[in-house]
């Protein structure tokens, strides 16, 4: 009686510790969604901005045709891309083709007066910012979920229910990777 | 930033203990000189009943009071999309999960204000002069700032503390006017009636009269102490947050420079500002009773950040500059924080807006708070059409394009 009793109990245990295990992990399979949502909901309004953009300045620029093609031929790139690591060399891109025309654009100063280039400018730049802001709380997200899958004993639990590691946003060539930490 | 804002929580506690008990004596001992014995019980009952009141009254409307004094006005995002979208991206980075409102001054000193007790309802808000005078990274440290003493409850703590400072104050500076203006008189002819209570009561007068005189400087002393830690940790907050220190130290470097009063600024509510906003020329700022660290050394602090946006590199920073050693960052937050890299300037730059433009935005903000409309025309100029135009439509006054106005 006693054994059946003992045996109930592990029984009991082992499912109460695999369930609470199996709903982290999905609590923080969630919460990386949800951190890429916030990035994409971003990315999203940036690709929605450029052909604004381009039909402003259009009129303006007809010495940048290359610019401004590259620009279109990123955006495209980008709004077709799949999966976060391609999204977020097609973003890099995207990013890169802008500072150029932004480079351009210092020589237009017409451009520069016209109230729709400026609040659109504003925009992007605005959705620059909060990408890269949500960024930094995605990765924080992302490595916090791949560091429990990859321990133990998460990793059998995330082996057995199919939870795979996520995709860091990284954009290619960054500065920060060769911050050199200084303590004093 | 969980740490942070526990032992923020921390030292908040024990200094309002502190406060609280200043207050408790204050109240017993000004009681006891008046009827020594009873009137020490209804002393701190009239001291804590004034305390509880006016801590009421901030908690459920001090935002909305604060907002009108200063006479700060909502903006929306059409009236200012950029200040919108500061804001917003700060939200983002800070992490914090509501959105403030947020509102403009219409003075021409630039400063800025952090208010709302509530998590949920919070607001910032910047004057005018601010919104003219800085650039967009300018700005956004400013509001980084800002949106750091809302993330850090910087602002519930300074109510809290702030409204038993304002009590003290209160009770003191009453009591001894209370005495210089005749209330001397009734006291005599009563102590000579009860002459077994006159030795004990001349003494509680002497307390008192020293307590009223000490309890508010003490009380100030150890408010102002926190506030200016806040002040840093609230630069230490925005540099993480914008990745960026000289945004803000440039910002402020401006916000120095300007010699404008705030005139809806006063004592009460100056704590609040980025920057005092009273300031009198010549006057030290690094004295014992000023609410904000010395300008000139935040922004020392802030462009002697090397390499990396996170807390202790801020710590280093101060303590290389104020040469001492003393914790601004909670010592297990530091240990947590890993080096966050400065902004990649692969992104856009900042459009660089000359100050012609900046100042006719600012001009146009104005207006809109003002009920002016606004339309903007194919050709990209901008139609300001003020509140009494009556007309359904308004040509272009640069290309003669027809704008219709409203349906009617």
């Amino acid at each position: 009686m006693t054994g059946v009793i003992i045996l109930v109990a592990i029984i009991i245990f082992v499912a109460v510790f695999v369930i609470s295990m199996y709903n982290s992990l999905i609590k923080l399979r969630n919460q990386v969604k949800n951190a890429w949502s916030q990035i994409d909901v971003q990315l999203k309004r940036r690709h929605d901005l450029i052909p604004n953009l381009i039909e402003t300045v259009k009129g303006y620029m007809h010495h940048e045709r290359e610019t401004l093609d590259s620009i279109t031929k990123a955006r495209s790139q980008a709004v077709e891309a799949e999966g976060v690591g391609e999204k977020a060399k097609a973003e890099g891109e995207l990013t890169r083709a802008l500072g150029k025309f932004n480079l351009v654009v210092e020589n237009y100063p017409d451009l520069k007066a016209n109230q729709n280039f400026l609040s659109l400018q504003e925009e992007l730049t605005s959705t620059e910012n909060k990408i890269s802001f949500s960024r930094q709380a995605y990765n924080d997200q992302v490595l916090f979920y791949n560091n429990k899958i990859q321990m133990f004993p998460s990793n059998i639990m995330a082996g057995m229910f199919n939870f795979k590691e996520e995709e860091f946003f990284e954009i290619e060539d960054e500065k920060e990777k060769e911050v050199p930490k200084v303590n004093f | 930033m969980w740490e942070l804002i526990q032992a923020n929580k921390r030292k908040s506690i024990i200094l309002i203990i502190g406060m609280g008990v200043v207050l408790v004596l204050l109240g017993f001992v000004i009681g006891s000189a008046y009827s020594p014995n009873n009137g020490g019980m209804v002393g701190v009952f009239i001291a804590l009943v004034l305390w509880g009141i006016l801590y009421l009254i901030s908690y459920t409307s001090g935002s909305k009071i604060l907002l009108a004094v200063s006479g700060a006005k909502p903006i929306t995002k059409e009236i200012h999309p950029q200040l919108y979208n500061i804001v917003e991206e700060m939200k983002i980075a800070s992490g914090n999960p509501f959105m403030p409102k947020i509102y403009v001054i219409d003075s021409a000193a630039p400063n800025a204000f952090a208010t709302g007790i509530k998590p949920d309802n919070t607001a910032i808000a910047v004057t005018a002069g601010l919104l003219g005078r800085l650039n967009r990274d300018e700005l956004q440290g400013v509001v980084a700032h800002e949106m750091s003493h809302i993330v850090n409850r910087d602002v519930l703590f300074m109510t809290v503390a702030g409204i038993m400072l304002g009590v003290i104050v209160l009770i003191s500076e009453v009591f001894i006017y209370g005495l210089w203006f005749g209330g001397s008189r009734g006291r005599y002819s009563r102590s000579s009636r009860d002459s077994g209570g006159g030795q004990a009561q001349l003494i509680f007068m002497i307390v008192a009269i020293a307590f009223a005189i000490l309890a508010p400087i003490a009380a100030r002393l150890l408010y102002f102490a926190i506030s200016r830690k806040r002040e840093y940790l609230a630069d230490a907050s925005a540099v993480r947050f914008t990745r960026y220190p000289e945004g803000l130290a440039s910002a402020l470097e401006k916000i120095s420079r300007s010699t404008e009063e705030l005139k809806t600024a006063n004592k009460v509510t100056a704590p609040m500002y980025i920057a005092n906003p009273l300031k009198k020329k010549g006057r030290k700022l690094n004295d014992l009773t000023s609410t904000h660290p010395p300008i000139s050394e935040r922004i020392r602090i802030l462009r002697s950040i090397a390499q990396s946006a996170d807390f202790s590199a801020y710590q280093d920073a101060f303590n290389k500059v104020k040469g001492k050693e003393t914790n601004i960052i909670p010592p297990a937050e530091l240990k947590e924080s890993t080096p966050i890299g400065m902004k990649d300037v692969i992104g856009l730059p900042a459009l660089g807006l000359t100050q012609k433009q900046t100042q006719r935005n600012v001009g146009n903000l104005i207006m809109k708070l003002n009920d002016y409309s606004f339309i903007t025309c194919e050709c990209g100029l901008k139609i300001k059409i003020p509140p009494d135009y009556k007309k359904n439509k308004i040509y272009c006054p640069r290309c003669g394009r027809e704008h219709i106005l409203r349906t009617a």
